[in-house]
């Protein structure tokens, strides 16, 4: 017997079945390559564009972390192989302050909006709403095709402005000026700069038309008998993301427009009293401060905008493999809508030592450890839906409950940063950047991997490899830990981010060893990340296949579609829900569907 | 050579998983899915429970090696520092209980509940009483924290005492500039269209304005012991960031709006080589707000001396006007002909 049959031997009756079944309803439109694979309005076939985009920015993205961590790590040492490959930008095998600068730059710009914005809602938006409310498809699958291909426009920009001779932007992800307005202020500052803003343009226009197809989906096309309440958390908490993301994006897109006016128009909407290597410059009477509130209007709102979706997803996939149901439903809905209203309200946390006045910053720290309230409902509530259940570890499983412990981790130290006392002191040094890549950053990622494995099964009709999903979450769950631990004791010595080497300062060079072994955890998680990667394509061809409809014992209307579903997703009519998501280990029965109508004995909750 | 080395073990490390985890998933074909399926749960839920304990070793450890290396380890020097300090210990404690709290509840649940033949899931969906818990009692502690949070961040930001002494700091790229206002106590009148290093007014002094005529210009920050000092910050080019580690504060420098900061330094250098053991031990100023490729070379010195010493240092030092028109002096008798005239004037050093 070969390995392949021993694999999927059983399965031939079940797949003949399936395909039988979805035959009936699919002949009458032929599809080509292109408009299948292509130019598809296809909401399944959109996601899996947007996710397979997202691996290949993470990769990028990763790899940058990796670069600048070797300056950091071995700022001694010299790399010829990076010169080999980056000339001029690594002279002498090692990173240029340029380089470094563009390679943080783009690393934060990179995964912040094109992976973990674009990658993970644009694909679990778009795959999951019309799967998990019971549509047949988005509401303007012309619109979600256009998200997509504005979503591919900016990249190619982004991943154009990489290959100028000035190189990108280099100041930051968070572009302020006046450093960004200014050509002569950094080379970053140059072309580079003006592709960044462009390309964030289109990504706006992306985020806008996917969003505003996420909300009117949700709130149009639920099946019948699926009322709001009824729906799982992942579409609440991908709802939200949508309003978050439609309210606050077009005010970094009103930034950028003005910040292009003062680059290239010789406005002064940022600019004011400037001389800049001894020019000194017309501009008067603008604000450097202004960019900053309308960054962070975005910018805070975005944290949520893709921590959310991890939550939903967590949410969901912690209920199904406890085989309890989510504890507290209305409360974890409660705490997602309080969330998605104070992310509006906290911005100006990120800028307490820019000299606001104090009274304001009084309001800011109030509303910002607010947060920690609902917060703290959901991790309690996440706890709750594990004591007594009978839980399974399958991969989206660790995944999730490594985002829990992420989130603890991430989240407790917000605290610190939201009280503007502290945050005089441990302001932009690496306690930030130990803060927001364990809450926002690889928390996030794990959210992002939990749903990946969890639905993986739907999306292409095989599994992922169990081994490898599992060497791939405990190495990054000890790795995470391992990099950004230690970096709370650098941000409570005071090292500011940002840095490409410290050995100058009498006051910051105490940490040439735990620098050395962050950087080679890095790389070692970094490896890791591949190995999920490979398995991700490997198993798309080659996975073990999907036997059953509904492999993970799930509730959820995804679960009711065909092994492999068409376009339109259900063959026949569409299901009628009866029921919450969450009936598992009710009444002594393991799971209930939502499509099944309540007993006439079955109790209340 | 060591790379092709690195990327050869590489690739053969991903051949070996990448064999094991295929014969594995032959392996649990052969066994039944059940059996493999119980079998990697039970290793998972050990696994958890063993990182919650390697975990907790490593954090303490971890704490063992670096805390000494952080500031927590040493006073801070100024007072206000040491109001953010006491916040710092007390946010620490708090927010220690609960990570603790919640990581071992969260790992031990894993472990505990893991899957079994013998345990049905029970069915809990939700519990006002237990939900309500949870709202009020995080509540109440934020509630403390933020309470003491404002208490200092007032006391922080609020008005400079009268008698502070005033030192202007301006942050271009990559250095830091100083000036003092002299015997008037009052810092002359800028203008930035008058900026010109190379006739010795990089700091675009208007020396129309007389107060301006016995500022002092540097390169260190000199300041007093015990005596409040009130910096007046700005930026000529990008936003800066006066980041003073040792006081525990920071501020940004930001062009065409200029910022403030006050503190009293506690202890003089000399003092604090002793308090750190470190006989190189010096007071930085860090910019801590990218600014450009030169961003992580941006520093600063800060002196804290006795009232002598530092009379003594300011002694020794020359008005910036005066050494502008000694430079002049020579080539034109008219002395105003090298000072140009304002394009504007603002009445932004009146500080009190």
């Amino acid at each position: 017997m070969s390995t392949e049959t021993i694999l999927h031997g059983h399965e031939v009756e079940e797949a003949v079945h399936s395909h039988e079944e979805h035959g009936q309803h699919d002949h009458h439109h032929e599809e080509s390559f292109l408009t299948k694979y292509i130019f598809s309005q296809d909401h399944k076939m959109i996601a899996k564009q947007f996710l397979i985009t997202g691996i290949i920015w993470a990769i990028i993205g990763g790899l940058f972390s990796v670069l600048f961590r070797l300056q950091l790590g071995y700022p001694d040492q010299s790399f010829p192989f990076l010169e080999d490959i980056f000339g001029k930008w690594a002279k002498g095998g090692r990173i240029s302050n340029e380089f470094y600068y563009a390679l943080v730059t783009m690393h934060g710009t990179i995964l912040v909006f094109f992976v973990l914005t674009a990658g993970l809602s644009g694909t679990f938006a778009n795959f999951l709403i019309p799967l998990q409310i019971g549509a047949r498809d988005m509401a303007s699958g012309f619109l979600n095709m256009l998200s997509y291909w504005f979503f591919f426009l900016a990249s190619v920009i982004m991943f154009a402005s990489l290959f100028i001779q000035t190189g990108p932007a280099a100041g930051g992800w968070t572009i302020y000026p006046p450093l960004s307005a200014l050509g002569q202020a950094s080379q970053g500052s140059k072309l580079g700069m003006d592709f960044w803003l462009i390309s964030m343009a289109m990504f706006i226009v992306s985020s806008l038309l996917g969003g505003l197809n996420y909300i009117s989906t949700i709130l149009n096309l639920r099946t019948k008998g699926m009322s709001m309440t009824r729906m799982p958390l992942t579409m609440w908490a991908i709802f939200f993301t949508a309003v978050l993301g439609v309210l606050s994006f077009p005010v970094l897109l009103s930034g950028a427009v003005l910040l292009l006016f003062d680059r290239n128009l010789g406005t002064s909407f940022f600019l004011s009293e400037i001389v800049v290597k001894g020019e000194i410059l017309p501009n008067e009477g603008g604000s450097a401060i202004l960019f900053q509130h309308l960054f962070w209007f975005l910018g805070h709102p975005e944290v949520y905008i893709i921590l959310l979706p991890a939550m939903g997803m967590v949410s969901e996939i912690l209920s199904v493999n406890s085989r309890k149901p989510i504890f507290g439903y209305m409360a974890m809905v409660g705490s997602l809508f309080a969330i998605t209203i104070l992310a509006f309200l906290v911005w100006a946390h990120h800028m307490f030592v820019t000299g606001l006045n104090p009274f304001l910053g009084a309001f800011f720290v109030l509303l910002t450890l607010l947060i920690a309230v609902p917060s703290a409902i959901k991790v309690f509530n996440w706890l709750t839906t594990l004591w007594r259940g009978n839980i399974r570890f399958t991969p989206g499983m660790l995944f999730s409950i490594g985002f829990v412990s992420l989130f603890i981790s991430g989240g407790l130290t917000g605290i610190f940063l939201g009280n503007s006392t502290l945050d005089i002191h441990l302001h932009d040094t690496y306690f930030v950047v130990a803060h927001f890549h364990i809450v926002m950053g690889v928390a996030s990622f794990f959210g992002m991997f939990a749903g990946v494995y969890h639905w993986f099964p739907k999306m292409y009709s095989r599994y992922l490899n169990n081994t490898m999903a599992y060497i791939h979450f405990w190495v990054t769950l000890v790795g995470a830990y391992l990099i950004f631990w230690p970096m709370h004791y650098q941000g409570l010595a005071g090292l500011p981010r940002r840095y490409t080497d410290f050995s100058n300062w009498q006051s910051f060079n105490q940490f040439a060893d735990m620098n050395r072994f962050i950087s080679t955890v890095a790389m070692v998680v970094f490896v890791a990340q591949l190995l999920f990667v490979f398995n991700f394509f490997y198993s798309i061809f080659k996975g073990r296949k999907v036997k059953s409809q509904n492999p993970w014992g799930s509730n959820t209307l995804e679960w009711t579609t065909p092994v492999t579903p068409g376009h339109g997703n259900w063959p026949g009519e569409l299901p009628e829900v009866h029921r919450g998501a969450y009936d598992y280990g009710k009444d002594g029965r393991e799971f209930i569907p939502q499509v099944e109508p309540i007993g006439a004995n079955e109790s209340k909750h | 050579m060591s790379g092709y080395l690195i990327l050869a073990i590489l690739v053969l490390a991903f051949v070996v998983i990448f064999q094991i985890a295929k014969a594995s998933e032959y392996v649990s074909v052969l066994n039944g899915r059940e059996k493999t399926f119980k079998q990697n749960n039970r290793i998972n839920g050990f696994l958890f429970i063993a990182f919650l304990v390697l975990g907790l070793a490593a954090a303490w450890w971890c704490n063992d090696m670096y805390f000494k290396k952080t500031l927590l380890a040493q006073p801070a020097a100024s007072d206000h520092g040491e109001k953010i300090d006491f916040m710092m210990m007390l946010t620490i404690g708090v927010t220690g209980v609960v990570f603790l709290l919640t990581q071992i509840l969260l790992f031990w649940f894993a472990f505990k509940y893991q899957y079994s033949d013998k345990r049905k899931a029970y069915f809990f969906a939700h519990d006002n009483r237990l939900e309500l818990l949870w709202t009020v009692v995080p509540a109440i502690f934020l509630t403390v924290l933020v309470g003491f949070g404002m208490f200092y961040w007032f006391k922080i930001t609020g008005d400079a005492p009268k008698d502070s002494q005033i030192v202007e700091i301006t942050g271009k790229q990559f250095n830091w500039m100083m000036r003092y206002p002299g015997k008037d106590k009052v810092l002359g009148r800028k203008n930035y269209r008058l900026t010109d290093a190379s006739s010795g007014n990089a700091l675009g002094i208007d020396w129309q304005d007389g107060a301006s005529h016995d500022d002092i210009e540097a390169s260190e920050m000199h300041l007093v012991v015990n005596k409040p000092v009130q910096l007046v910050i700005g930026a000529q080019d990008v936003i800066h960031d006066v980041g003073l580690v040792h006081f525990r504060l920071k501020m940004d420098a930001v062009p065409g709006i200029p910022t403030t900061l006050w503190f009293t330094p506690k202890y003089t250098t000399e003092q604090m080589k002793k308090i750190t053991g470190n006989k190189d031990f010096v007071y930085e100023i860090s910019c801590d707000q990218v600014c450009g490729t030169g961003h992580y070379s941006m520093r600063g010195v800060i002196i804290v001396e006795t009232q002598e010493e530092y009379d003594s240092w300011l002694g020794s030092k020359k008005a910036q006007y005066v050494i502008v028109k000694e430079a002049a002096a020579p080539v034109a008798n008219d002395s105003t002909a090298t000072v140009k005239a304002p394009l504007t004037s603002q009445p932004l050093a009146q500080l009190k």
